[in-house]
């Protein structure tokens, strides 16, 4: 719903803007220019985007994930540590996490949503720290291989679309961090309160 | 040679390598895995459609100059160039628009200069925040959120930020 708020919005001031600064024939034309553009980037985006998907497929087949998996429960039970006395639990955030980092999202989402619920047991609709750091962490993206983002830009005409991967990183480890930061100073100032 | 360019050779190689060793049918895996972004793609061609078309006249009108101006001095602050306004404001709200927009800002500056690297390494770092939210405490039956909002979004701001600082330290001068 927030996206039709979004999209009127957009296209009410393109249509005022236009008329104020006479711009409209230019408007007329980018509204059919756009259509046109995004059937053209989805097919260019078409090749690159399934070869990932399914080098990412091989991945998890091979048990990666499940390595990655095992990698990140020593550091899970620190975050969550009230979440991960329970082993089921602790399956489902860690299975939740490795497939996150391989850009899983379809895998992702139920997995985080079987931790979610197994946490928010028992507090009467109130979410704990652990399930708002848990939430937080999956509202930071935390991809290894952003694949769909390598094809929208070799469908640009990028010619090495995966040399921002660096950057990507440091910049996803810097936005987990301060999301995580400030999770944690909240909630202690919602308490001291 | 760049080194850049043995990435892709050699992870596809060493994966399947790999794979084979586990004695896993990788080009199966592959296939799958590649219909999979196939609909993944299918997904998205609609909302791309009416996303780009609304973004497109956006541009053309004037009206996201006069968003970016709005916001340039608070963006100016943080490091960010103000081009990317409108992506930072659609990125938390429609993972979608958030892509047309990053593929009108590539198109339109080049995906290789500063602003269209920038808004990738954006799209890379954040998620479609409040969607993620409405997922996982519609599910779990939660009501009171408490500071998961805020912290969440600082996440995307700090993303934002360490998205442009991320470029320039790695691009130097590109």
């Amino acid at each position: 719903m927030e996206v039709a708020w979004i999209w009127t919005g957009m296209v009410t001031l393109s249509l005022i803007f236009g008329l104020l600064s006479g711009n409209l024939d230019a408007v007329a034309s980018a509204a059919l220019d756009g259509a046109r553009s995004a059937v053209e980037l989805s097919l260019s985006m078409a090749g690159v985007l399934c070869l990932w998907s399914g080098v990412m497929e091989i991945m998890n087949a091979c048990g990666l994930s499940a390595g990655l998996a095992r990698l990140f429960r020593p550091i899970l039970r620190r975050l969550l540590p009230n979440a991960c006395r329970d082993e089921e639990t602790l399956a489902a955030v860690s299975a939740n996490v490795s497939a996150n980092l391989l850009g899983l999202g379809n895998a992702a989402t139920p997995l985080g949503i079987r931790a979610a619920r197994r946490m928010a047991r028992g507090c009467g609709g109130t979410a704990s720290d652990e399930l708002c750091r848990l939430v937080v962490l999956n509202t930071a993206s935390i991809q290894l291989i952003p694949a769909t983002i390598a094809s929208v830009r070799s469908a640009a005409g990028c010619a090495a679309p995966f040399d921002i991967l660096p950057a990507v990183w440091l910049a996803s480890v810097l936005s987990v961090a301060a999301g995580l930061s400030a999770a944690w100073l909240l909630s202690r100032g919602g308490r001291a309160r | 040679m760049n080194l850049g360019s043995l990435v892709i050779p050699v992870l596809l190689a060493g994966v399947a390598v790999y794979g084979l060793g586990k004695r896993v049918d990788v080009y199966a895996a592959l296939t799958h895995g590649a219909e999979e972004g196939l609909s993944v793609l299918l997904r998205i061609v609609p909302a791309l459609v009416g996303l780009l078309t609304a973004v497109s006249m956006f541009r053309a009108s004037g009206a996201m100059e006069w968003l970016s101006g709005w916001v340039a001095p608070v963006l100016e602050l943080l490091g960010i160039p103000p081009e990317t306004a409108p992506l930072m404001l659609v990125r938390p709200v429609s993972g979608n628009g958030a892509l047309a927009v990053a593929s009108d800002l590539m198109a339109s500056h080049g995906p290789d200069s500063y602003i269209g690297r920038v808004a990738a390494v954006m799209l890379g770092s954040t998620e479609t925040t409040f969607y993620t939210i409405a997922v996982y405490f519609g599910s779990a039956g939660i009501t009171k959120t408490r500071h998961t909002v805020p912290a969440a979004l600082t996440a995307d701001l700090a993303g934002f930020a360490a998205a442009a600082l991320a470029v320039r330290v790695f691009f130097r001068g590109g």
